[in-house]
C-alpha cells in the first residue's frame, strides 16, 4: 500500500470514522458520499462508530500473504457494529474461541509493516468483549 | 491545583514464566525467580508495540473521564522502544484519541523514567497556562538480549496519565529530580539490545538516585515516610524497590498495591506509571502517595501526590476501564519458542 493511500484512510482505520444518513438513519462504514436509499434527499453527516459489535460470520486464515504469514492461524470476521452496519476486520483470539454472534470490541493494533524500513500501518482490530 | 485528571494502564495478554526462560538457558529458574522476585512477565502480541499500548492506555483513561479532545494541548510518550527511530509515537497517539491537530507532541527517552519526565513536562505546561490538559505516557516493549539477566524481567505494558488543573483526582503537591551522568545501562544507535554494567546498576545507579530524589522530596515537603499511605518506586525487579523502600523507611504495606513487577516484569518507562495506576485503582480521597522513578544514565523524579474527593465523584468513573489487577489476571502463557516469535527474536529470511 502506498504511503498517501494509507494516510488518506487513517481516520477511518484509527477511529472508525464513517458517516450516516440523517434522513433515513442508515450508517456507513467506510463512509459514503451519497445515501443509496435517499439519493438527493439524503443528508450525509460524519459519525464515529463506538467499536462495539458482534461477529456475523468469520473465516480462519491458515495460509496468508507474506505480510500476515507470521500471524497465522488468525480469524477474519465480518463484524456487525452496534449501529447496524458491517465491516471486515481481524479478531484477535484463538481460532477455537471465535463464534458467530460473539460480542467484540475494538482495539488499536498494528495491521502490517512494509518490511524493516517501510511505514508501519496501524488500525482497528477486534477482541472478544 | 495541578494534578492527575484521569489515568489508564494497558498490559498485553501474554505471559512467560521466569522458570521457562531459565529452562532454555540451563539456569535454576526457581532460584532466579526468588532472587529477582519476578515469577512471570508480560509479552506483547505479534501486532502490539509501544504505540498500540500507548493508544489503549490513553483510551482507557478517557473512558474513565471524558475530556474535550481539543483541550488536550500536549502528548508526550516516554519509551525505549518507539517503533520508529524517526517519526513520533506521540503524533499517532494524538490522532488515535482525536486530539490532533492543535496540540504539541514529542517522544521522550530517559531509559526507564521517560514516562515521569513526561508528567513533569505536562505539569509545567499546565501550571504556566500554556495548555489545559497534557497527556504523559510511559510504555515499552522492553528489550533484553537472549540469555542476558534482563531477559527474565524485560516485559511490555504502559500507562497514560492526563495532567490538568480542573478538579484533579489526585493533586501533585510537588515534584523534584536528581540526575547525574552514570553509565549503568545503555543502548547504542542501531543496536537491538541494551547493555548494562551488571552490579554497577545497583548502588551507584538505582539506589543513589532513588534515594537522592526521595530524600530531596522529604526534605522539601518536610515529611517523613509514615506521612504517606502508599509509595511507588521504580521496579526493574521486586528486590530493588523492596530494598530501597526499607532503606528510606517505607513499609511493605505502603509499596504493596503499586508493586506490579512480580507478575508483570519490568515495563521500563511504563513501570512507575503502571505502579501509579495500580495505586490509584485502590486509593481513597485523602490518601497521600509518594513516587520515585528511576531511569538509567541516570536520574530519578519524585512526586508527592494527594488523592482528592473527585476520584469518587460523578465526573470520574473508575470502573469504566480495567484495573491493573484485572489486566494482570487471566494471562495466556507462552513457551520460549512462541515468546521468541512474539519478540522478533527469530531471524526470518
Amino acid at each position: 500500500m502506498s504511503v498517501p493511500r494509507y494516510w488518506r484512510k487513517q481516520q477511518n482505520r484509527y477511529n472508525l470514522k464513517g458517516n450516516y444518513c440523517e434522513t433515513c438513519g442508515r450508517y456507513f462504514f467506510p463512509p459514503r458520499v451519497l445515501c443509496p436509499d435517499c439519493r438527493r434527499d439524503g443528508k450525509i453527516v460524519d459519525y464515529e462508530f463506538s467499536g462495539n459489535g458482534t461477529v456475523r460470520t468469520f473465516s480462519i486464515i491458515r495460509t496468508a500473504s507474506d505480510d500476515y504469514d507470521l500471524q497465522t492461524p488468525y480469524a477474519i470476521a465480518i463484524i456487525e457494529l452496534e449501529e447496524g452496519t458491517c465491516m471486515t476486520a481481524q479478531v484477535i483470539c484463538e481460532p477455537d474461541e471465535i463464534s458467530i454472534g460473539m460480542p467484540v470490541k475494538r482495539v488499536f493494533r498494528k495491521i502490517f509493516s512494509e518490511g524493516d524500513s517501510g511505514v508501519i500501518v496501524y488500525g482497528t482490530k477486534f477482541v472478544p468483549a | 491545583m495541578v494534578g492527575i485528571i484521569t489515568y489508564g494502564a494497558y498490559i498485553p495478554r501474554y505471559r512467560i514464566k521466569t522458570e521457562e526462560i531459565a529452562r532454555v538457558w540451563g539456569a535454576n529458574g526457581a532460584e532466579i525467580a526468588a532472587g529477582l522476585g519476578v515469577k512471570e512477565k508480560s509479552v506483547p502480541d505479534l501486532d502490539e508495540d509501544t504505540i498500540t499500548m500507548s493508544v489503549e492506555a490513553a483510551r482507557y483513561a478517557l473512558a474513565r473521564r471524558d475530556i474535550p479532545r481539543d483541550a488536550i494541548g500536549a502528548i508526550y510518550v516516554g519509551s525505549e522502544s518507539h517503533p520508529y527511530a524517526v517519526k513520533p509515537s506521540s503524533a499517532t497517539v494524538g490522532e488515535a484519541i482525536g486530539a490532533t491537530p492543535v496540540m504539541t507532541a514529542a517522544d521522550f527517552e530517559f531509559a526507564c523514567k521517560a514516562g515521569t519526565a513526561g508528567i513533569q513536562t505536562c505539569m509545567g505546561m499546565v501550571m504556566s497556562g500554556m495548555i489545559e490538559y497534557g497527556c504523559a505516557i510511559g510504555a515499552d516493549t522492553a528489550q533484553g538480549a537472549p540469555g542476558d539477566a534482563l531477559e527474565y524481567t524485560a516485559s511490555a505494558g504502559g500507562a497514560a496519565l492526563f495532567i490538568g488543573n480542573e478538579k484533579p483526582i489526585a493533586e501533585i503537591n510537588r515534584t523534584c529530580s536528581f540526575t547525574t551522568d552514570t553509565p549503568d545501562f545503555w543502548r547504542r544507535e542501531g543496536q537491538t539490545y541494551p547493555s548494562h554494567g551488571g552490579r554497577f546498576s545497583g548502588d551507584p545507579a538505582y539506589f543513589k538516585h532513588v534515594q537522592g530524589a526521595a530524600h530531596l522530596m522529604l526534605e522539601q515537603m518536610g515529611t517523613v515516610p509514615s506521612d504517606y499511605d502508599y509509595a511507588i518506586f521504580h521496579q526493574p525487579n521486586a528486590k530493588f524497590p523492596r530494598k530501597v523502600s526499607k532503606m528510606l523507611g517505607f513499609t511493605a504495606e505502603q509499596i504493596g498495591p503499586g508493586l506490579a513487577v512480580p507478575r508483570l516484569g519490568n515495563t521500563y518507562s511504563g513501570a512507575v506509571p503502571v505502579g501509579i495506576s495500580a495505586t490509584l485503582d485502590v486509593a481513597k480521597p485523602g490518601d497521600r502517595i509518594f513516587v520515585t522513578s528511576y531511569g538509567s544514565g541516570a536520574g530519578s523524579d519524585a512526586f508527592d501526590i494527594t488523592v482528592t474527593d473527585t476520584i469518587e465523584s460523578d465526573v470520574f468513573n473508575r470502573s469504566a476501564a480495567p484495573t491493573v489487577e484485572e489486566l494482570l489476571a487471566n494471562g495466556k502463557y507462552l513457551d520460549y519458542a512462541l515468546y521468541a516469535k512474539h519478540k522478533g527474536k527469530i531471524v526470518m529470511q
